[in-house]
């Protein structure tokens, strides 16, 4: 294998796997470290700068950052990444100093943003403090987007969703709420410089089966009825409820129901339990408030009687596979089985939807609906057009908006200033060194046994009784600072230089996790075979030195490094220090 | 400093025989300077008895005084240890060995506990053939007082702090030979591909093995001019072959070109696999062994891999016809067998 490249800025990056896996890239470890020092405005702040709502992600967030998190790999469970930012966001200072600044001289430029979810407000974020006007358009009363519509407040308080949202529009956001866009011709007929399209996918997928229509009033779409029960239009549902679908919406359409007077809710799946797509957590959490889940079901037809509905009834299926490994739901051949419902939810997807979007706006769009949009820029057919979040490339999760967001502001900031948007910012990049002394780190490199903390919840009963009322009480700070220590610190990398290595191999017989090997080069292939432990996980890269002097090569498998600090502390000519890595993507505003 | 390993392993370790990884015979994180050559003795040592299967508690470490003795303390945290007084390691190792010859016994010295204080023991242990392996980490001064050259220093050495080395150095494997010892090898602690093996054969060997290893003292004498330094060992070191140790089980199927290789059959059962050995290189040639060691001795070069082997030899147990049970598991009537047998015994003497 050639040496390591550890110039190229994605490598050590890559070491960092939750802040690798992050769609928005926020360096984890860097703010898990200031929750452990108590400092817990500057966490916020790390947060912010790089996914804009710590408050509402740390509640919510599809945690991308915890499958990947090295700890998974060295014991059960990761590092519980995403209630720790939710610490950081409960025990901060005020922060509204530590906001850019808006510049009393505006640019001159104006740019509308088309919904006001987290990618058009993550846009408003990255440029309003560059000069820009910016104009905000949304059909609901306040701002937040789905995370107002279908986030339940349950899981997300009002007042949090209410702060992170105002901090963006107290940057001299001009905003246009109640009013919905029925044309974008209409908008770039006003002159705008720039639109971006944060629309999201917001219209619910139907189940058009048999008695769909006489059931009409007590069938409802899932996102539509969490936005209605979110902006207060409706406040009760039937004692007896069926949830249809397997997503995150219909844990969240099972549980409201259970605090809207749903006293027997029960979920019906129609693949198997274990191919759910609902997070894991979420799905415990629905199980939780005692609401089954029945999988293998699939739903045959709406049943009423004298004008109301009275269940549905369903076909049991069992999974199997064919030659060309293709899934098939196969019917068992029991009778369908029919299940009594007041109401039905039926959460079963979501779709994009452009109506409003003429065609000589020239904004194309492909046989699915979906328009054409630059993965890297998000420009649009129409080179004034910018789309990102859900309306890009369909329904993803807030963190991935927040990323679309930062990456269109930079588009449109290239775009209104002239400049070629392939010609992209680098990200910052900075490598530190932690040596304090002959032995010492400026980190905390002790590797801590402990499990996984649980985060306590509130009171089932009085739970349920309160729509608004949080279920997640969050992490207490002594906690916190305990799971914060769980953190492996992987951005503080291992770096080699081999000119000063005299192979003493005091690394190689220090490493606790067998990381370390001097051999012979090879293929890649042939070398993973060759190492102290074997080097399976593929997707962890080998970190390959030049030849030393005895003609070998250091090899070190990055998958299960601890980042202790041993090969480092036992190395007598520092040939391996520990080294910070920060890697910040750049924004349009930094 | 850290002084606590993090309890984390790799998952996917190997295991041994007795389903055990290397953790089950680790020892507590080492205090020696860092890129001391003995931690990679230890770790050698710990691999040893990992690949060979020996349940840790079967194992017993015993060591003198100095940095190399400290060793056991950082490898096989669960065998029986102990660590004697300067230079005796070799009268508590009889003393054991003759005890209970039942367990393997690991003996640790440095070149000061050997070759200086503990001359006298190191000698006699070698002539009665004591059934043990004893390795020397020998890195020619006595780093535990900052560096004062050792009786293996090499004429002409140079200190860390300047002076040369006006003495002639003893060579301890040469020793060895000349005293008669069945198993005698000599390595390098930067070359563990040669040490694991030797210490496995050591081991398998019943009788007195004695491996000498060049281990250098990262701190004290590990500078230019010194002749136990890492860069000087590399630049100067001669192999007499590859050596492996062959399980008992092992179907011995490769068939050597005249010259380039043999398989020498242990007491045990196993084989030790030399291959590409050196032209003119007879593992079972004592006198041949000493005529090389001086010969890379005249051209400046450290001699290593295994330099004699006697697989048939009486170890002390048959010489003094000595207790095959360890004495523990003796009962009274067995040991105490009473007046009529003290009586036959007292009508032999009349």
């Amino acid at each position: 294998m050639k040496p390591t490249d550890t110039s190229n800025p994605e490598y050590f990056h890559k070491v960092v796997d939750c802040q690798y896996a992050c769609p928005a890239h926020t360096p984890v470890p860097e703010y898990i470290r200031l929750i452990a020092a108590g400092k817990y405005t500057e966490a916020y702040m790390v947060n912010w700068e790089s996914n804009v709502f710590p408050g509402i992600l740390g509640r919510t967030c599809d945690r991308p950052c915890e499958p990947a998190c090295r700890r998974g790999r060295i014991e059960e469970e990761p590092v519980a990444i995403c209630r720790l930012k939710r610490v950081a966001a409960d025990n901060k200072d005020d922060v509204k100093a530590f906001m850019p600044a808006i510049p009393s001289q505006m640019n001159g430029k104006r740019v509308a943003l088309i919904g006001a979810g987290p990618a058009s407000l993550t846009v408003a974020r990255d440029l309003a403090p560059l000069g820009y006007e910016i104009h905000l358009y949304d059909e609901h009363e306040a701002g937040g987007g789905m995370m107002r519509s279908q986030i339940p407040s349950f899981r997300l308080p009002t007042e949090v969703l209410n702060e992170e949202v105002g901090y963006i529009l107290d940057m001299g956001i001009h905003t246009h709420f109640k009013t919905y866009v029925s044309s974008l011709n209409e908008i770039l007929e006003k002159g705008y410089d720039a639109v971006f399209v944060g629309t999201g996918a917001p219209r619910g997928r139907n189940l058009d089966l048999p008695g769909r229509e006489e059931a009409g009033k007590n069938v409802h779409i899932g996102i539509e009825w969490l936005a209605s029960v979110a902006f207060e239009h409706t406040h009760k549902i039937g004692k007896k409820v069926i949830v249809l679908g397997g997503g995150n919406t219909a844990m969240d359409c099972c549980r409201t129901s259970r605090r809207l007077g749903g006293e027997q809710v029960k979920v019906v799946v129609r693949s198997p339990f274990s191919e759910m797509k609902a997070s894991p957590w979420e799905i415990e959490d629905a199980m939780h408030e005692d609401i089954p889940i029945l999988e293998n079901h699939v739903p045959k037809s709406f049943v009423v009687k004298d004008g109301s509905l009275k269940g549905m009834f369903f076909e049991k299926v069992m999974v199997e596979y064919d030659d060309s490994g293709k899934r098939k739901l196969v019917p068992v051949g029991e009778p369908d089985v029919f299940i009594e419902a007041d109401d039905v939810l039926v959460a079963i997807g979501q779709q994009n939807s452009f109506p409003w979007i003429e065609k000589e706006t020239g904004v194309n769009f492909d046989e699915w609906g979906m328009p054409f949009v630059d993965r890297a820029t998000h420009q649009s057919s129409n080179k004034k057009v910018f789309f990102g979040g859900d309306s890009a490339f369909g329904p993803k999760n807030v963190i991935t908006a927040v990323a679309h967001g930062h990456q269109a502001a930079i588009s449109i900031d290239l775009y209104c200033q002239g400049t070629a948007l392939t010609e992209r910012p680098a990200p910052f990049t900075n490598l530190v060194s932690k040596k304090m002394g002959i032995h010492e780190w400026s980190y905390d490199n002790d590797v801590v046994n402990d499990q996984r903390f649980i985060v306590p919840l509130a009171e089932k009963k009085a739970a349920l009784s309160d729509r608004k009322l949080e279920v997640e009480l969050g992490f207490d700070i002594a906690t916190a600072v305990k799971e914060a220590h769980r953190c492996l610190n992987c951005d503080v990398q291992t770096v080699f230089e081999k000119d000063k290595c005299i192979e003493c191999d005091a690394c190689v017989d220090i490493c606790p996790t067998s990381c370390i090997t001097f051999t012979l080069n090879g293929e890649e292939e042939d070398l993973r075979s060759r190492l102290k432990a074997p080097a399976f996980n593929i997707t962890q890269d080998l970190y390959v030195s030049d030849t030393l002097a005895t003609k070998r090569v250091m090899v070190k498998d990055e998958d299960v490094c601890l980042h202790c600090g041993l090969c480092a502390e036992r190395c007598p000519t520092s040939a391996w220090d520990m080294q910070q890595y920060l890697y910040k993507v750049t924004k349009a505003c930094h | 400093m850290t002084y606590i390993r993090p309890k984390f392993r790799h998952p996917d370790l190997p295991k041994n025989d007795l389903g055990y990884t290397t953790k089950e015979y680790e020892g507590s994180l080492s205090t020696l300077c860092a890129g001391c050559g003995h931690d990679s003795i230890s770790a050698s040592i710990i691999e040893a008895c990992f690949e060979l299967s020996i349940p840790p508690h079967r194992i017993a470490k015993l060591s003198g005084i100095g940095c190399s003795s400290k060793t056991p303390t950082y490898f096989l945290g669960n065998s029986h240890g102990f660590n004697s007084v300067h230079g005796r390691m070799p009268s508590v190792a009889t003393g054991a060995n003759m005890a209970n010859r039942d367990l393997t016994y690991i003996g640790v010295s440095g070149d000061g506990d050997t070759a200086s204080i503990g001359m006298g023991q190191f000698v006699h242990v070698i002539r009665r053939n004591l059934n043990m392996v004893y390795i020397v980490m020998n890195n020619g001064c006595y780093g535990l007082t900052k560096g004062q050259d050792s009786a293996t220093a090499d004429e002409g050495s140079k200190s860390k702090a300047g002076s040369v080395n006006p003495f002639q150095p003893i060579d301890l494997a040469g020793l060895a030979l000349e005293l008669g010892a069945s198993f005698v090898a000599q390595s390098f602690s930067g070359d563990k591909e040669q040490l694991i093996p030797l210490i496995k054969a050591a081991i398998s060997h019943q009788g007195f093995a004695f491996i000498n290893v060049i281990s250098p003292c990262v701190t004290f004498n590990n500078n230019p001019g010194s002749t136990k330094s890492y860069d000087y060992v590399r630049e100067h070191i001669e192999s007499t072959g590859k050596t492996d140790l062959v399980p008992e089980k092992t179907e011995i199927l490769t068939s050597y070109e005249s010259g380039t290789g043999t398989d020498v059959k242990m007491h045990d059962g196993t084989y030790i696999r030399l291959e590409k050995l050196a032209a003119n290189r007879n593992p079972f040639d004592r006198m041949g062994a000493m005529n090389a060691l001086q010969a890379a001795r005249n051209r400046n070069e450290i001699l290593t891999g295994l330099l004699f082997v006697e697989t048939e030899t009486e170890n002390l147990h048959h010489t003094i016809n000595s207790s095959e049970r360890p004495l523990n598991s003796l009962l009274q009537e067995e040991l105490c067998p009473g007046s009529l047998v003290l009586a036959d015994i007292n009508d032999e003497l009349r």
